[in-house]
């Protein structure tokens, strides 16, 4: 097994962990942080692939994917901080004021 | 990079990204999860993609993490009843993810990508004029979404004013 073919096999590992923890958890937080999971798969396989084919433009996206989960921590915590501030629910699965 | 520094990375991070999903105590899986980022941080490193890795450092490490303890911290009060339990279908969930798993390391499995002469690291002077010329409008619209972000947040999470209602 060479160093290329264990790094993608380690991003796949990172992406299905997210995965599981985006399906698991409860608290909205804990979303957040298997976003942020899947997020960083994503980017070590651009900058795997990258390296692989002696292009920039992997590290070039990747530079753009860690810009925008800032982006996305940043309105998803506010969007937590709000509820819990309103509405007291932290649980993802509690938010139910909208329901008809 | 020596398969064995890969690997040793490998265990690390995985064992740290387990703790991120698994961990009752959210603000341990906040702190795991700042190790998975700085064990990605040092496989940017072992990929020659020196800048990448200081950026994860101080944007994760030192601005998402930070952040996302700081929320932890303002919402403790309700995470640490007891009677709510931490997960839910983590059975169906973990089939589910090693099913994911197995489709994608079969999919990628036969993939060759190491050429015989490896190519020479992208340089840092490379990927800057990229930037600044091939993706200039990309880059233009990241910064937008970004102040976009930072003042949509501000709206959202700020206080209400106190002025009376029209």
């Amino acid at each position: 097994m060479t160093a290329t073919s264990l790094t993608l096999l380690l991003s796949h590992a990172l992406f299905c962990l997210g995965v599981y923890g985006l399906l698991t958890r409860r608290h909205a937080i804990g979303l957040l942080l298997s976003i942020e999971l899947i997020l960083n798969a994503a980017a070590l396989n651009f900058v795997l692939f990258g390296r692989a084919f002696g292009t920039v433009d992997g590290q070039a996206v990747a530079l753009f994917i860690i810009a925008l989960a800032a982006c996305e921590a940043v309105v998803g915590l506010a969007v937590i901080l709000s509820l819990y501030r309103t509405a007291k629910i932290v649980l993802a699965d509690q938010a139910t004021m909208l329901r008809g | 990079m020596s398969v064995a520094v890969i690997g040793a990375l490998a265990v690390f991070v995985l064992v740290s990204a387990v703790w991120v999903v698994t961990l009752h105590n959210l603000f341990r899986a906040a702190l795991s999860l700042g190790l998975v980022l700085l064990g990605v941080a040092a496989l940017f490193i072992a990929l020659e993609a020196e800048f990448l890795a200081f950026v994860q450092i101080l944007v994760y490490v030192g601005a998402i993490l930070t952040l996302v303890i700081f929320a932890i911290m303002l919402t403790a009060r309700l995470q640490t009843d007891p009677s709510v339990s931490a997960g839910r279908q983590r059975l169906p969930a973990a089939v589910a993810s090693l099913a994911l798993f197995g489709l994608l390391a079969a999919g990628t499995s036969g993939l060759v990508i190491d050429r015989a002469p490896p190519p020479p690291a992208p340089r840092l002077d490379a990927l800057g004029q990229r930037l600044v010329k091939e993706f200039v409008l990309p880059f233009e619209v990241v910064s937008l979404i970004l102040v976009g972000a930072v003042v949509g947040a501000i709206a959202v999470a700020a206080p209400r004013s106190k002025r009376p209602a029209p």
